[in-house]
């Protein structure tokens, strides 16, 4: 006992550390073994199965950019902001993390459908979002934007002030120390979150089923193409999953790899780019 | 110390360990001691009326309580399947009833004791003026329906042979209730849904029949399932459905007559 490197964690932990694992990945490889193998290519390969993935992953790269572009001054705003009734905003913008997707789909269906609050506007300007490619995106981006601002804001929190604080003192604006310093700094943050929000965009299914429908090559993403295909192939549906299964792991594995490296650079990027500011002053 | 702690993972485990006997024990310990439970696992469309029939059936049969679960009849065949305890199955279409026969858990013939048909649904007011299934194929009509996949949707595929018009709808749905949704909110310009969901929803969508419906008529059977152990209620509810009380119920939420 005493030549083992102490560790804190009793050894019982372990063993429910393992049911708990298991909880998670048994389903996964009761999946796996039920994937008829022999079909699997032309299962994945198919016409309708193909067209699902390139949707869900052109929708999945739009709305990831749509959170960057609007996550990125909301976390701003939230971590380094001081005005009335923060907390609550706060609170709203994570409000889809733990609302049932249908749910989002429904307030989604009334802001932006026909009947919806911004629905006359939008058929004035000609616009229809119900049913069309641009409805996915949005349904997508709706639940995904809370894992880029909670990650973005977690990055801005931890990494402090002092860095912004001392690079205005040298005379920068704050429009030059937002793009030399911040930026840089939480570029891992900011890396990570994307990478989480791109991933929730991909497995996004009750807000799109209820708001945007399903139409091959229009509507229907990898989920919503799992979901129907459950309905007579169920061989399909199994094949699709395992296919979702693999791009979802290999976008977390992307996510938690990063920081690492990235931060590395980033860290060696903050020290270069604290060298402009300097002359600037 | 470290004795306690073995003992408390000892004890641990045995806690979850019977707890998860307990969970996967629940089921066959309720079918076991069925004299009182029966289980009826019945397609969505069915929902309004056999509530109904199940309320008839316990005041018939004092001390039984029925359970209802309702879902697609596809769904609720993978789940009996995959030996969910179910007594009584009801489906909307003859093929997953097929299939369940195939893996040999249905019990005896399946019954056919009623029958549905398509009818187009439109928002209030009727804004996109369909007057016809024809019309449904005007550019512009903003049409929902369901996917070849399910039976409302392989029923409207069928009369698209018959009539030779192309349906081009901008949303192909899982199930008949997605496409009411749709009409009701008024997304749609017009739905296909089944004669009883019209009457399930009347006042918030207007009904258009057309007559080649009649080409694509969707039969529900229903039968007792061989893992029953409620042989004898199972069969009493089989034969309510099919009495003439029972085809009231149905043909009060607008299902066609079965075949006796």
């Amino acid at each position: 006992m005493s030549h083992q490197v102490y560790s804190g964690v009793p050894r019982w932990i372990y063993a429910v550390a393992v049911l708990a694992a298991l909880v998670v990945v048994l389903p996964l490889i009761a999946m796996v073994a039920r994937v008829n193998w022999a079909n699997f290519l032309p299962l994945v390969t198919s016409e309708s199965a193909v067209s699902a993935l390139g949707l869900s992953l052109r929708t999945s790269a739009a709305s990831t950019v749509l959170c960057i572009l609007l996550g990125v001054p909301l976390a701003l705003v939230l971590a380094r902001g001081r005005f009335p009734l923060q907390g609550l905003l706060r609170s709203l913008v994570l409000l889809p993390l733990v609302l049932p997707p249908v749910v989002g789909g429904i307030a989604l269906l009334y802001t932006f459908g026909r009947q919806g609050l911004l629905g006359s506007t939008l058929e004035v300007l000609g616009l229809q979002i119900a049913f069309s490619t641009t409805a996915v995106v949005l349904a997508q981006t709706f639940v995904a934007l809370p894992f880029l601002v909670v990650s973005l804001e977690g990055a801005l929190r931890t990494g402090g002030e002092r860095y912004e604080a001392v690079a205005a003192t040298l005379g920068a604006s704050p429009g030059r120390v937002f793009r030399r310093v911040t930026l840089p700094l939480v570029l891992p943050g900011l890396a990570s979150g994307a990478v989480l929000s791109f991933a929730r965009s991909l497995g996004e299914f009750g807000a799109t089923l209820t708001f945007a429908g399903s139409l091959q090559g229009v509507t229907r993403t990898l989920p919503l193409e799992i979901y129907l295909q459950r309905e007579t192939d169920p061989d399909a549906a199994v094949a699709l999953s395992l296919v979702l299964v693999a791009v979802a792991v290999a976008v977390v594995a992307l996510a938690y790899r990063r920081p690492g490296g990235r931060a590395g650079r980033a860290s060696q990027r903050t020290t270069a780019a604290a060298a402009p500011v300097r002359n600037a002053a | 110390m470290n004795k306690i702690h073995e003992l408390t993972a000892l004890l641990l485990a045995v806690l979850m360990a019977a707890t998860l006997a307990a969970c996967t024990g629940k089921g066959d310990a309720a079918a076991n001691t069925s004299g009182g439970v029966l289980t009826v696992f019945a397609a969505a469309s069915l929902k309004t009326s056999f509530t109904e029939l199940a309320e008839m059936f316990e005041a018939r049969h004092p001390g039984t309580t029925v359970t209802l679960s309702f879902a697609g009849s596809a769904d609720l065949a993978t789940q009996i399947n995959q030996g969910a305890p179910a007594d009584v199955f009801a489906s909307a279409d003859t093929r997953n009833m097929e299939e369940l026969q195939e893996t040999g858990l249905v019990d005896g013939e399946p019954q056919i004791f009623a029958t549905n048909t398509l009818a187009i649904a439109v928002p209030p007011g009727n804004p996109a003026g369909i007057r016809s299934f024809a019309d449904l194929a005007k550019t512009g009509t903003r049409l929902v329906q369901c996917a070849r996949q399910v039976p409302c949707g392989a029923a409207a595929a069928t009369i698209e042979q018959q009539t030779g018009i192309d349906l081009n709808p901008v949303s192909e749905e899982n199930s008949v209730t997605d496409v009411l949704g749709k009409v009701v909110s008024a997304e749609a310009d017009a739905g296909l849904v089944y004669v009883t969901d019209l009457k399930s929803a009347a006042g918030r969508v207007e009904g258009v029949a057309f007559p080649e419906a009649a080409g694509a008529v969707n039969s529900y059977p229903a039968a007792v399932l061989s893992n029953t152990k409620n042989s004898a209620n199972a069969r009493a509810f089989l034969e309510l459905i099919g009495s003439p009380e029972g085809q009231q119920v149905l043909s009060d939420a607008g299902f066609g007559p079965g075949s006796p």
